[in-house]
């Protein structure tokens, strides 16, 4: 077996997630350390694009909070991720969405894919 | 300094203690073979030869083969000697990964990549001359002045000009183990090393 995935796979091994791709609403559990003490901070949002693959694989995930446009990536196999919960599923035709950064009113939605 | 011979697998980054991610190099450390231990009596210095990698016994010399065949084992590809191991070792032991231990710092021995012929902006680091515009025409990476002029009337020796870069031996010092595989021979060390992926390193300790 090919070494440098064996030494991912201590990593990646037992993790799972929900499928989710680009345009999904996604809400990610992340564990904040405060000294001795850890918490876990929820934050939701849509999926810009995933990136890498195998143990660096990361996700950005775009929020709008007090109207301010918000941009955070997550390698999805940081330790620091608790879990991954996927919201609903977006339609979109591209894999990278970052004309959504620019958008203005109907055109900065993602409708949402039924069925 | 004792040490072992490997190949350079490739990179990758993994996730520490506190859940930080750090790049590492993946290495092939050993089985390495001990074919002769040299001692000041003998031969006038101490240290041990260890041999590593499969040869075929047709591109062996006969000299290295009689090595091979005292140490009871099979041609090797790479053969290095190492002074200073802690315990003695006999004739025909194998060495393993073992010897290292996780969180301990080594150092690497490896051929850099070789890069052909460079100019001093590459080489050495030289800036250039700065700016585009301002009369500047054709001479952006050049060396600039070599020196003074009538006296020395020389160019004074180990001047850094251009030529070729890389493929010279690199020791990376200081390189943290952050993983060790015992099964697979596999040793994970912070950061880069010098060369190619299957390159040739030494693993000193």
């Amino acid at each position: 077996m090919d070494a440098i995935k064996f030494v991912e796979q201590e990593f990646t091994e037992g993790k799972t997630f929900p499928a989710f791709n680009a345009g999904d609403t996604i809400n990610v559990h992340y564990k904040i350390r405060e000294g001795a003490k850890e918490r876990i901070q929820q934050y939701q949002g849509i999926v810009l694009q995933r990136r890498n693959s195998g143990l660096n694989e990361t996700i950005t995930v775009r929020k709008i909070s007090n109207g301010v446009g918000v941009e955070r990536i997550f390698p999805i196999y940081s330790l620091n991720i608790d879990k991954i919960e996927l919201i609903s599923r977006g339609k979109v035709r591209r894999a990278r969405l970052f004309y959504l950064r620019a958008a203005k009113g109907k055109n900065a939605k993602v409708k949402e894919k039924r069925g | 300094m004792s040490g072992l011979i490997g190949k350079k697998l490739g990179m990758t980054s993994i996730f520490d203690v506190n859940g930080k991610q750090v790049a590492c190099t993946v290495l092939e450390v050993g089985p390495c073979v001990v074919t002769q231990v040299k001692t000041s009596d003998k031969d006038g210095y101490s240290a041990v030869q260890i041999a590593y990698g499969d040869a075929k016994e047709k591109n062996t010399p006969a000299a290295l083969k009689g090595i091979y065949t005292k140490a009871n084992t099979t041609p090797k590809s790479k053969m290095a000697e190492f002074k200073g191991f802690e315990q003695t070792l006999a004739v025909g032991q194998t060495l393993t990964v073992d010897l290292f231990e996780v969180g301990e710092f080594v150092d690497v021995v490896g051929t850099s990549k070789g890069k052909g012929f460079q100019g001093v902006v590459k080489r050495h680091g030289f800036s250039g001359v700065g700016m585009q515009t301002h009369g500047q025409h054709n001479r952006l990476r050049a060396p600039g002045s070599l020196g003074a002029s009538s006296d020395p009337s020389r160019v004074f020796k180990g001047m850094r000009m251009a030529g070729r870069t890389g493929g010279t031996r690199v020791k990376k010092t200081n390189l943290e183990v952050l993983k060790i595989h015992k099964d697979q021979n596999l040793l994970v060390v912070k950061g880069a090393i010098p060369g190619h992926k299957g390159s040739i390193v030494l693993i000193e300790k």
